[in-house]
């Protein structure tokens, strides 16, 4: 039995409609008006009031501002840094765990991160407290001096950013490792490559593409770290996240959020075009065999 | 040809890494002394007095509820909308994809402002309401990948032979296409279930004062409370977390054989 064509195209839009619709008015709709209201005066009330303006925008040139947008790039490259770091030697050693042990391996990453992530950064502000096990630890080792604060400083936001952020970077380079033949390290190395050369040529080129989704699964969700800075972090290690929810709930400025959420989302916006553009020459946008 | 060590110290410092914060919180939920620094002997002193929050059975509550009825709308709208992108490659099937895509990529700082102007603009008052429709609009996303990542081994073919025995459109889908994607939809809705009782960053946004649910409870007393009590309470949240999935396994490893 064939489905006439406008039977088809009916039903396409009948399965496609709820979410289609849901996200335009949920989503589209909320984020175009994130960039039309930072044009809008704020009201005394800490609404939103009538007319347009380019207040926000001006103000976006206060000095305080680059400051920030610095710090949230700096911290966000160095936790993508020290994230991909770690990610690759343990997305290599469990890509070549035997069979039996993959599985385990990957629980053992995943089930951790399956508490409540405001819990996790409170552990480690426990952790790193003045008279928490690790300032003793390094206070015994005579690594610190007592004065020295381990909590809310950047230092301190780094670490529980590569904390939260790592298994994001793991699990796709172990996608990849998973997938890679191995041979191919032993074959480069009977054609005479150092065991360095080896890993360098054969193995980051192979395992390319889950190298790049850890990238952007790191960095992106990094630049609008809100909660950790505002947990672990002190005045001096404020990111752009933070300013977004003080001009919200303390100030009481929505345009200004808003044009803070407008620039974070520009930034956002950026390295998720790159990545539209490196995928598109190499697949198209979704596998479609057997259609 | 000796491989090299490197990769598996650098794997069990990373599980030390991970293992180590929980570990130490667990283990100092059961500490008599008020801080951490010192061991003042085993006590279930915390727990005790958690039983006697009732701001925290109140917002566990809000919780739920939400989280129940977040996962059973984007249940449905996310295998809808996983059925369509499978089935059609269409241009309204790219734009459609990345609509879905997209929001599993920003940050979630920038939906929970966007919804919060929207909610505004619209002159919603703030509250359970407006923190439902906010999860559903994340979820969608999450089910929608997980359904289609099962969709990938589906022979729509099977639908087609269904149809040429006479069976009609909703009988085919419903004895053909849910029973054999029925996995895909309750791993879903598992995973949309558990991001939505987690979610902080949005709900924080579009709460409003009246809504409490329990991430929001859990940040403001490791804002303003006592430690020891957030210590107890993790514990519980992670041996109910641990039950479950345990159970959910065997239940996963069941249905297979």
């Amino acid at each position: 039995m064939k489905r006439r064509p406008w039977q088809r195209r009916r039903d396409e839009w009948l399965l496609t409609l709820p979410s289609l619709g849901w996200l335009l008015l949920l989503f589209v709709i909320p984020t175009a008006l994130v960039f039309a209201m930072a044009f809008r005066p704020v009201d005394p009330y800490g609404g939103i009031g009538a007319g347009w303006t380019l207040a926000t925008l001006r103000s976006l040139g206060n000095p305080n501002y680059p400051a920030i947008v610095w710090r949230t790039l700096w911290i966000s490259a160095a936790t993508t840094v020290f994230c991909v770091l770690l990610a690759v030697p343990a997305g290599y050693g469990m890509g070549r765990a035997p069979a039996a042990w993959r599985s385990r391996l990957l629980l053992l990453v995943i089930v951790p991160f399956w508490t409540s992530f405001l819990i996790r950064v409170f552990a480690w502000k426990l952790l790193l407290h003045p008279e928490g096990p690790i300032k003793r630890l390094l206070l015994f080792l005579r690594l610190t001096e007592p004065g020295a604060p381990l909590l809310y400083c950047s230092a301190a936001v780094l670490l529980v950013q590569v904390y939260t952020f790592l298994p994001f970077a793991i699990l796709p380079l172990y996608a990849a490792a998973e997938k890679f033949d191995f041979s191919l390290l032993e074959a480069a190395r009977d054609l005479g490559a150092s065991r360095a050369t080896a890993f360098r040529r054969v193995f980051l080129p192979g395992v390319r593409r889950g190298l790049l989704t850890a990238v952007l699964m790191v960095f992106i969700p990094s630049l609008g770290s809100y909660v950790i800075p505002d947990l672990v972090g002190g005045t001096t290690s404020e990111m752009l996240g933070n300013k977004i929810a003080q001009r919200t709930f303390v100030d009481r400025n929505l345009p200004h959020a808003s044009g803070l959420s407008a620039l974070l989302t520009l930034a956002v916006l950026a390295p998720l075009a790159a990545m539209w553009l490196l995928q598109r020459q190499r697949a198209p946008w979704l596998a479609k065999e057997g259609e | 040809m000796k491989r090299s060590r490197l990769p598996l110290v650098v794997l069990a410092a990373v599980l030390a890494f991970f293992y180590l914060p929980i570990l130490v919180l667990v283990v100092n939920s059961f500490n008599a002394a008020r801080f951490g620094g010192s061991w003042g002997g085993f006590s279930l002193i915390w727990y005790r007095r958690l039983l006697r929050q009732r701001e925290i059975w109140q917002a566990l509550e809000n919780s739920l509820l939400i989280a129940v009825g977040a996962t059973a709308v984007s249940a449905v709208v996310g295998t809808t909308a996983a059925i369509a992108l499978h089935r059609y490659a269409t241009r309204l099937q790219r734009l459609h994809y990345s609509l879905i895509y997209t929001p599993l990529v920003i940050p979630e700082i920038l939906m929970g402002m966007s919804l919060l102007l929207f909610f505004v603009a619209l002159g919603l008052e703030l509250g359970r309401w407006t923190i439902f429709l906010a999860h559903v609009t994340f979820c969608i996303s999450y089910v929608a990948m997980v359904v289609l990542a099962r969709l990938q081994d589906f022979d729509f073919a099977l639908i087609e032979a269904a149809r040429d025995l006479g069976a009609s459109a909703w009988v085919a889908a419903r004895r053909v296409l849910l029973p054999l994607l029925a996995p895909g939809i309750v791993a879903g809705g598992l995973l949309a279930f558990t991001l939505s009782v987690d979610d902080f960053v949005v709900t924080f946004f579009v709460a409003g004062p009246g809504a409490t649910t329990l991430p929001i409870r859990i940040y403001s007393m490791i804002k303003h409370g006592s430690p020891p009590l957030i210590n107890a309470l993790s514990t519980l949240l992670l041996a109910v977390t641990f039950a479950a999935v345990s159970v959910s396994q065997r239940l996963i490893k069941r249905s297979a054989s």
